[in-house]
């Protein structure tokens, strides 16, 4: 019963941060969405995953769209889609039917418990590999964001615009 | 269809799924983009604890969801600061301005 009331939970957060029109309240919504995910993982039997994910994901990355949304400013977001809606309603219907199809099977063909590691044993000693990539991931992404921010490369709009009218 | 865990939880990675493939297809605004691509990445998460633990290998799927926590939340931090990059060069963060790569 729980399992589902977060389920709901999480899909009804999930709608209003794409919905929402302010981008604020979306990044709300979407600090909604990772703490109730973090409460599914709990319950999943994954506590460790759980904790990291209700920091990072509804901690650390909210702050980080606040930031962001801070910086850009608010801007109108109920433009017209890339696509057709009723064309993307058709993709992701189909999405939906392909995801189900090759999933649902793979619940029946459920494995019982072996006897495996402790978490810290199959992250430190079988997936070394996953922690040093996580390890240059985020180095990569500090640089990479380092880069990013730099004023040097930035001009400003005004000046781009006379320049194509050039 | 008999709502157990796995089943409740298989609904809810499709439903995040489908918001994020929704969200992609349809959104224009470049932070929006990185809301859904979060929305996405938390279902894929969801569904390698409940891989892992329908398995009988629960600990493996755990390290793998940690990876993707960590890879996802780089993917927010390089968007959002391509976000406010593009926001400063093209005065918008609409997708649209961002057909040509011209300034």
């Amino acid at each position: 019963m729980l399992h589902l009331l977060t389920a709901v939970g999480i899909l009804v957060c999930a709608i209003q941060a794409i919905r929402s029109r302010r981008l604020i309240v979306s990044a709300l919504w979407l600090a909604g969405t990772s703490a109730l995910v973090a409460l599914e993982l709990y319950l999943l039997g994954a506590p460790e995953i759980g904790v990291i994910e209700l920091s990072v994901g509804a901690g650390l990355v909210t702050v980080l769209f606040v930031f962001a949304i801070n910086l850009t400013g608010e801007e109108a977001t109920d433009l017209k889609g890339l696509i057709k809606e009723p064309l993307a309603v058709v993709v992701t219907i189909l999405m939906i039917v392909l995801l189900g199809i090759l999933l649902v099977p793979g619940v029946d063909r459920a494995a019982p418990s072996l006897g495996e590691p402790a978490l810290k044993a199959v992250l430190w000693g079988n997936r070394q590999m996953d922690v040093i990539l996580q390890a240059v991931l985020v180095f990569c992404g500090v640089l990479g964001v380092l880069g990013l921010l730099g004023e040097k490369e930035s001009t400003p709009t005004g000046q781009t615009h006379s320049e194509e009218k050039g | 269809m008999i709502l157990s865990v796995p089943n409740v939880v298989i609904l809810m990675v499709v439903g995040l799924l489908g918001v994020g493939i929704y969200a992609l297809l349809t959104v224009r605004n470049l932070i929006k983009v990185v809301v859904a691509l979060q929305i996405m990445v938390k279902g894929a998460m969801l569904a390698l604890v409940l891989a892992g633990r329908l398995q009988g290998q629960e600990n493996l799927g755990q390290s793998m969801a940690l990876t993707v926590i960590v890879a996802d939340t780089i993917v927010a931090v390089v968007g959002l600061a391509l976000a406010v990059q593009v926001r400063r060069v093209v005065g918008s963060l609409d997708l649209r301005a961002l057909t040509t790569l011209r300034r």
